[in-house]
């Protein structure tokens, strides 16, 4: 059917640099939808290309699905700011986005694809005494878990970032730095997880809206799409801000309400940040893109929408804070701004769950920080889905903890004020 | 932004308000026979629609008083804004609830 897909390599690229490019196969076929599958994951972003791809490829199910309501990557795998980070307070988040670091540190060749993962580090600056105690109870509980966690002091940032500007109005104390920590290309990531997937006969489906699910004696039994009812033995949904939507066609409700989410991106100019800064205390955070864009998020909007647009204040609101830190900025136009839909819990942690419908499975509630944990996220589901028992990271994160209280309250360590 | 109608003051810039989320919730009579399905669902799941959302607002740099709004979240446009004490008013989903 398919032809067997060659793997990139400086020997492809020297061959296809002979004959100007024309050469290269399609990174994925445009599969149609067969009748039935073994899993319909919907939801085309990262973290659903990659449960599909370590369904495929660890779990042996190959008889895969990825049904998209629209292009692969165009919800908020491309739409964050493209951050990686592990530095989570808690134990049970310690081991969810340590492990998927730890699958960073090696994606791209696992892939055979240039996510363009680049270990930059990333400092958490601490603008008060307060801040400076949170930082020191996170760093260490961090340092416990084994994950590496460091104090910087206001002149080692200095030295880090010589443009910033320490004397503001809420004066830089300290910071903590994570030196693994840093960014990837978000849109390479779903490429790769796609490519890499498809290679292993995953089909792809974009253009595909769940319109429902087919529900027998409280099993799912497929999907009904906008191109024809697919079956399916196991669902798993990964479609991030609309996870309410298909909830309610499946019957029940989640603890998620969807938020707006704003960044943008300035002009590009020459290297001048080669670290990831973020501060939480007064939302400012900011990185370059090997573009030479600096990259900006912006806050949430404090209500419910699904508009993908955010008010103009939180603009303000964001840059204010960085004109404050780094004043080099304040003549820099912006070039782009773009909003997402995040799906939010209270207690800031994602739900990787079994739900009310047998064999059909949630991963969602990633809220604004979703990106760094693609492929943990995605390899803890898919081990779920094979065997149905959730897989001993993803276990805490069940929809049930807001029933039991056992509640994983990252507040603190999220990053973008709610 | 929002330009939203408080029902004492009238329309002011969203700013001037804080969301408080889904509106017409009412607190158990009697908390302490709940199951924790009944507690957890009635402190943490909600609606969270695409479309009409009935929810709460409060007019925190104003009046300070609570109210209820109607809003698309598909869209942001606000159908209508009324008091706590007032009844759910009927609205069509074309009419918006924008100064004149």
């Amino acid at each position: 059917m398919s032809v067997k897909p060659k793997p990139y390599s400086i020997f492809s690229l020297a061959r296809n640099a002979l004959n100007y490019h024309q050469g290269w196969q399609k990174a994925w076929r445009n599969a149609e939808p067969k009748r039935d599958y073994e899993v319909v994951i919907v939801g085309g972003g990262g973290h659903g290309l990659a449960t599909a791809y370590y369904l495929a490829k660890e779990c042996g199910i190959r008889d895969v699905a990825v049904v998209e309501k629209g292009w692969l990557g165009g919800g908020n795998t491309g739409r964050n700011t493209t951050i990686v980070r592990s530095n989570y307070l808690w134990d049970e988040s310690a081991g969810l986005y340590e492990h998927a670091m730890k699958l960073w540190e090696g994606l791209s060749t696992d892939l055979n694809y240039n996510v363009m993962f680049s270990q930059r580090g990333l400092l958490h600056l601490a603008h008060s005494v307060h801040d400076m105690q949170e930082i020191g109870r996170r760093g260490n509980a961090i340092y416990l878990n084994g994950i590496d966690s460091e104090f910087v002091t206001s002149q080692q940032v200095k030295e880090m970032v010589p443009f910033i500007n320490l004397d503001c109005r809420y004066p830089v104390h300290g910071a903590l730095l994570q030196k693994r920590g840093g960014t990837a290309r978000h849109d390479a990531v779903a490429w790769g997880y796609a490519r890499a997937a498809d290679n292993l006969g995953v089909d792809i489906i974009q253009n595909c809206e769940v319109t429902g699910f087919q529900v027998e004696d409280s099993t799912v039994k497929g999907v009904e799409t906008t191109r024809g009812r697919i079956g399916a033995k196991k669902v798993g949904c990964v479609v991030a801000g609309h996870c309410s939507v298909l909830a309610e066609m499946a019957g029940f409700r989640l603890p998620i309400e969807s938020f707006p989410l704003q960044a943008l991106v300035s002009e590009p100019v020459k290297p001048i940040i080669d670290c990831v800064v973020m501060s939480g205390a007064i939302h400012a955070y900011i990185s370059q893109s090997d573009k030479g864009e600096l990259v900006i998020g912006a806050g949430s909007d404090a209500y419910l929408s699904y508009s993908q647009r955010g008010g103009f204040d939180i603009i303000e609101h964001t840059v204010g804070p960085i004109i404050e830190l780094y004043p080099i900025f304040s003549r820099l136009k912006m070039l782009r701004q773009w909003g997402g839909v995040v799906d939010v819990t209270v207690d800031r942690s994602p739900l990787i769950s079994k739900t009310p419908v047998k064999n059909l499975f949630f991963n969602c509630g990633w809220g604004t920080g979703g990106f760094k944990a693609t492929p943990g996220s995605g390899h803890v589901f898919a081990h779920s889905i094979k065997t149905g028992d959730m897989h001993p990271i993803a276990e805490p994160f069940s929809i049930n903890r807001f029933n039991t209280g056992a509640l994983i309250d990252e507040g603190a360590a999220a990053a973008v004020a709610h | 932004m929002l330009l939203i109608k408080c029902p004492w003051c009238g329309y002011r810039d969203q700013s001037e308000f804080s969301a408080q989320g889904e509106a017409h919730i009412a607190r158990p009579v009697n908390p302490h026979e709940l199951s924790e399905e009944q507690w957890g669902d009635y402190l943490f799941f909600r609606k969270n629609p695409k479309g009409v959302h009935y929810e709460r607002w409060v007019h925190s740099h104003g009046c300070r008083r609570w109210f209820n709004v109607i809003r698309n979240t598909a869209t942001d446009h606000i159908h209508a804004t009324y008091r706590p004490d007032e009844p759910v008013p009927e609205f069509s989903d074309e009419e918006t609830d924008q100064p004149a």
